[in-house]
């Protein structure tokens, strides 16, 4: 599907609040476990809304994810309310040992992901999630790129029997996705097609990679860009496909390692080696600063995923 | 149990031969894989047989009972303990208790429910047991059961500080439909020095007042024996009808059953050599004799 960046905007966390909300009310097995972070993540919708499925665990991350495994045991579907950077790090041992070797069926939410964090610097910035998280076997892991497809991602990942990581953004974005969108785990969305060089990108990336795709086409670079929400499962056909430009470009909010940078280069290397750039953060810790003065200094501009576009074309 | 709470006297002798098989069955195990945990299992035998054979509400033929009890075995590396306990109730036959930790088994190094029906959760990474429990406890809450939660714990697994996240969550929901018991026994897998530092066998306890810490965290408390079969059956009835999250407090010993491992620290995993396996049969068999 063709996708355009569009007049509305959305932040992913309220949808993450309102959503929560819907998806208890079709469905008697969800409960909310809140890390004392739900006037942050919005999950505080629930606590007002329908407070009888929602249960404060206070700052004790490690606790919370074992009382999620016990509950999903009994048949519960707990999703789990916290900053990605607490809960990818704090209770990771917890997360391995009684969720993913088990495969229980908890949702765990990773609120203000990536590097905008609203001024609390490097902290609360979690980059490394992707690349965490895509480790853990049997891990489901979506990085949705607005607010229409954060919702679709959260009902598709009520309705998978396992457990799913998401991680949603903190600020507003533009919505690119149509309202009626469905979101199916595990399938890479071919955004725009083009034969020059292909844009992957996932999460609110996505977004600032067909900003990106727009200056380029200025410049007579037909650009394909596929956006990945899913980043595992790998939809490995469409990367390989979409490889056929013969340059590929990775954008991520998240760091050059390990992440969909490292998926796809994993994927390429061993079906159709193909030169890349690989755009995110590089190697490195962030800072608090305001949203676009971090994004201009850890280069994820819609002007630096064109920049990196052009250079791989040099090359 | 006879009309005082306490059980029959032909009951405590039906457990205490129970208790001396798991512990005839971890061995030889332990001894047959070539590897293993004896100290825990030895000194969690008797709290696990008063579990099994007279306070969980569990049937052995239908492990997956949304109504059963639950029981989480937080020190999971005395999986063999639980796993000798288990086959003799019945879940499955004993002869297979000569698998444990080979290629394609259920019974694994830690208790893995994916494999093993009767596993209501794996663990095996210290400090874990707890939360699950707190999940499963909320979950009967939240869909009307009236299942009890179980879970034992170790005095070194309670080094964790996951455990006390979990002690302080569990008493603000006051969830008396859960239980911890503490298998007391002083000793880890190496321990903390005494003034005469790391030259002895000597160490100092793996956890200090347990029963004051306890209650100062909201939890109701009960100390007994733990190797008293009678007084482990008196503590868990009592615990099942608290309002509150309750810890039994178990003092025990490590290796227990065995004179020469007891209290030493070096049986926390060693398998036994042939000669050994022969003199803990024999103590075990003049044990059975004398009931």
């Amino acid at each position: 599907m063709t996708l355009v960046v569009g007049e509305q905007v959305a932040a992913q966390r309220d949808v993450f609040g309102d959503t929560l909300v819907e998806l208890i009310d079709q469905d008697e097995r969800v409960y909310v476990l809140d890390g004392d972070l739900a006037n942050s993540t919005k999950a505080d919708k629930v606590a007002q809304e329908r407070p009888e499925r929602f249960l404060q665990m206070g700052i004790a991350e490690q606790n919370m994810m074992g009382v999620a495994a016990g509950m999903a045991t009994c048949g519960l579907i707990p999703w789990i309310s916290s900053f990605a950077c607490f809960v990818v790090n704090r209770d990771l041992d917890q997360l391995r040992v009684v969720v993913a070797q088990p495969g229980l069926n908890v949702k765990i939410g990773g609120a203000y992901a990536g590097l905008l964090t609203g001024l609390t610097g490097k902290t609360h910035q979690e980059m490394a999630d992707i690349a965490v998280m895509r480790s853990m076997p049997g891990m489901t892991v979506i990085a949705p790129a607005d607010g229409v497809e954060a919702r679709a991602a959260m009902l598709a990942a009520n309705d998978h029997d396992g457990p799913v990581y998401i991680r949603f953004t903190r600020d507003s974005h533009p919505t690119i996705f149509p309202a009626d969108y469905r979101f199916e785990i595990g399938k890479g969305v071919v955004a725009r097609d083009g034969g020059d060089v292909t844009i992957i990108s996932t999460g609110v990336q996505t977004v600032r990679a067909l900003e990106a795709v727009g200056q380029l086409a200025a410049e007579g670079i037909s650009v394909r860009l596929l956006h990945l929400p899913t980043i595992k499962p790998l939809d490995v056909e469409a990367v390989v496909a979409a490889a056929a430009t013969g340059a590929v470009v990775t954008a991520e909010d998240h760091t050059v390692i390990g992440g969909l940078g490292g998926a796809v280069a994993e994927a390429l290397g061993e079906h159709r080696p193909t030169p890349m750039r690989r755009i995110g953060v590089a190697d490195c810790f962030g800072e608090s600063a305001p949203n676009d003065d971090l994004l201009e200094k850890y280069g994820l501009t819609a002007s630096c995923v064109a920049a990196a576009v052009r250079a791989l074309l040099q090359d | 149990m006879s009309g005082d709470g306490r059980l029959t006297q032909e009951r405590l002798r039906e457990l205490r031969r129970a208790a001396i098989a798991v512990r005839r069955h971890l061995i030889d195990a332990v001894h047959h894989a070539g590897a293993g945990h004896l100290g825990g299992p030895l000194s969690a035998a008797d709290i696990l047989v008063a579990l099994y054979f007279e306070l969980l509400r569990i049937d052995p033929q239908d492990p997956q009972d949304p109504q059963r009890d639950r029981f989480i075995l937080s020190k999971g590396h005395s999986s063999i303990g639980l796993y000798a306990t288990l086959a003799m109730r019945g879940y499955f036959a004993v002869e297979e208790l000569r698998t444990f930790d080979r290629l394609d088994s259920r019974l694994q190094g830690h208790p893995d429910m994916t494999v093993l029906p009767g596993i209501d959760m794996s663990s095996g990474s210290l400090g874990q047991g707890l939360s699950p429990g707190i999940g499963m406890a909320l979950a009967a809450r939240l869909q009307g059961h009236d299942y009890h939660t179980w879970v034992l714990l170790g005095d070194g697994d309670s080094q964790e500080g996951q455990i006390w996240e979990a002690a302080a969550v569990a008493s603000r929901y006051r969830l008396g439909n859960l239980t911890a018991i503490l298998d007391w026994n002083g000793l880890q897998q190496y321990g903390w020095a005494t003034d005469s530092g790391y030259t002895d066998l000597a160490r100092q306890p793996a956890q200090e007042n347990p029963v004051e810490r306890w209650r100062s965290f909201g939890w109701a408390t009960i100390a007994i024996d733990g190797h008293d079969l009678n007084e482990i059956v008196d503590a868990g009835h009592r615990a099942r009808a608290t309002e509150a999250p309750t810890i039994v407090v178990a003092r025990t010993t490590k290796g227990r059953g065995i004179s020469f491992m007891e209290n030493d620290f070096n049986w926390h995993a060693k398998p036994p050599s042939d000669e050994e396996l022969q003199a803990a049969l024999g103590e075990l068999a003049a044990q059975e004799e004398a009931l």
